[in-house]
């Protein structure tokens, strides 16, 4: 189990989940849990995504996942969820 | 499981309240490679650094990536080089080549500071420990990426005041080997007292004898993390406005124990341990001047900001304490002036004095950093200022330093620039009666009765 946590904060547009899950499945990450709300006009979209199936080096993903947000005017990010377990729980 | 409201807070206190981790220092022992031919020292001082230090820069920037966190800086400390040069080094020249050898090792690691060019002579100075000190102008000024530290006391053995007049001394020559840019050498150049064996911020970062063969140390930072939560406490009582610093001071290090380890396993090196500290970079919005403005102060060096300050310092540490297993060394707020927009407005608009940064550094981590005062100050001066900040220390059971930079050919009312997060500084004004005669009593002055606890 490697759990990431993808963001999508940005302007709401058509196809962004799809454009995101499309590329985690052709790279086998498998998404657990999807929660999204619309902050004062900004779609913003939290994924929970497990990561250990997939042979993508971590840092290429990262990259990968930014360039399709710059390609649709959102921003994406994808960080390893222990940086928000570690921060919010004890 | 973790939710939206959560992530949103992580990434806002990175994205624009600049959370980040400030340095991830890599502490490695030259213990053993001492030798009595200098050629052979420098060889192996650059082997085993190189040895221990290729994958530092590269691992720290694949954490930044995955956590989504920045890491400012990558560091390398090392053993004072006073102790294991004794063999190879009769004169200032020699140590002059260690110096070099270190820069050459850093920059070859991709590393931007190299600590521990250093001497501890808390109660004596041996004739290799004198010989590093009175190389440190040369080395400083022919060098880009070595720091250097001294440690002149402590509340253990007292006070050297031999040592603490011979560096009013280097301090000055150390201004003058580098007027070309600034006197920036100074910059580079710290004098301790009570100096932590594993301090992981530059310039006064060395690794201790007390410390294993190598290991990772983490400073946090997050000024404007701390700033901008307590602008949602306007008004509140202190019980408030220290319950949250104390949160928030929690959160952010718990970004530098995860750091920390995943730094410790990537790199096979053991971790040592997290200091708990508000590292403020010229920015604006990374500033400790400005948490102490937020608490009620109209500037910082009104009546009242020691008190904030030590409040600040104290909860800081409270809610870190509990975020990191281990906790070292110099874990609290720092007060550097030329590396902190809101103080460096503070000194312009009037309101803080070195006098008053003397009595903030009572109650905060570290002591008078980053000070640009007038070229033409006296050495002795310069020592009297170090002698005060290390009586502080001393009697207070706490790390205590000075970083002052007397730049040649400016005084007050001029500013200057050191550049990246060394920052500018206004020139500020010094007491100018002479204390020439009582630093030039020499010799020690003797631990404080409270040091004698067996």
């Amino acid at each position: 189990m490697n759990k990431s946590i993808i963001t999508v904060v940005g302007k709401d547009t058509v196809g962004i989940i799809a454009k995101v899950c499309t590329y985690l499945a052709d790279n086998q990450v498998n998404v657990e849990d999807i929660s999204q709300t619309i902050v004062q006009d900004y779609f913003n979209m939290m994924m929970i995504v497990d990561t250990g199936r997939s042979s993508k080096p971590y840092s290429e993903m990262v990259t990968d996942l930014e360039r399709i947000g710059d390609e649709i005017g959102v921003r994406i990010r994808c960080q390893r969820e222990d940086i928000f377990e570690k921060m919010h729980r004890i | 499981m973790i939710n939206i409201f959560e992530v949103n807070e992580t990434n806002k206190m990175i994205e624009q309240e600049k959370l980040d981790v400030r340095t991830i220092t890599l502490g490695i022992s030259l213990l053993d490679c001492g030798d009595s031919d200098l050629n052979s020292l420098n060889h192996n001082i650059y082997d085993k650094i190189t040895r221990l230090a290729k994958d530092l820069v590269s691992t720290g920037k694949e954490i930044e990536l995955e956590y989504g966190i920045p890491i400012v800086n990558k560091r390398i400390s090392v053993t004072p080089v006073a102790l294991i040069a004794g063999k190879a080094c009769t004169s200032p020249d020699d140590f002059v080549s260690i110096a070099r050898t270190l820069d050459r090792a850093a920059q070859d690691m991709g590393v931007n500071f190299i600590g521990g060019y250093s001497a501890i002579v808390s109660k004596g100075m041996t004739h290799t420990d004198e010989n590093l000190i009175r190389s440190i102008p040369k080395a400083l000024s022919t060098t880009e990426r070595v720091c250097s530290s001294v440690n002149i006391g402590s509340t253990k053995t007292g006070i050297n005041m031999d040592a603490v007049k011979l560096m009013g001394q280097i301090v000055k020559e150390t201004a003058e080997a580098t007027k070309e840019n600034n006197s920036l050498g100074c910059a580079k150049l710290v004098v301790f007292c009570n100096a932590p064996d594993d301090n992981p911020f530059m310039a006064g970062a060395f690794h201790g004898v007390s410390e294993a063969d190598a290991v990772i140390n983490v400073g946090v930072s997050g000024p404007g993390v701390v700033k901008h939560a307590l602008e949602g406490v306007r008004g509140e009582d202190f019980e408030v406005l220290c319950e949250t610093v104390k949160k928030t001071a929690f959160k952010v290090t718990r970004v530098g124990q995860l750091v920390a380890q995943a730094a410790s396993v990537r790199l096979g090196i053991p971790f040592g341990i997290v200091d708990l500290s508000l590292a403020p970079t010229p920015s604006v919005g990374d500033s400790v001047a400005e948490i102490l403005e937020e608490m009620g102060l109209e500037s910082v060096g009104a009546p009242g900001t020691t008190a904030a300050l030590a409040l600040l310092n104290d909860q800081v540490k409270k809610g870190g304490v509990m975020a990191s297993s281990f906790v070292g060394g110099l874990s609290g707020a720092f007060i550097p002036v030329s590396e902190d927009q809101g103080m460096i407005d503070a000194v312009n608009r009037g309101s803080l004095t070195i006098e008053k940064l003397e009595a903030m550094t009572c109650v905060c981590s570290v002591g008078l950093d980053m000070i640009a005062i007038p070229g033409n100050t006296p050495a002795s001066t310069i020592s009297g200022i170090i002698a005060d900040e290390a009586a502080i220390g001393m009697i207070n059971q706490k790390t205590t330093a000075v970083r002052l930079i007397p730049v040649v050919g400016k005084d007050v009312g001029d500013t200057v620039e050191f550049g990246g997060l060394l920052g500018y500084a206004p020139v500020q004004p010094v007491n100018k009666f002479s204390c020439s005669d009582f630093i030039n009593r020499g010799g020690r002055i003797p631990a404080p009765i409270h040091s004698f606890r067996n």
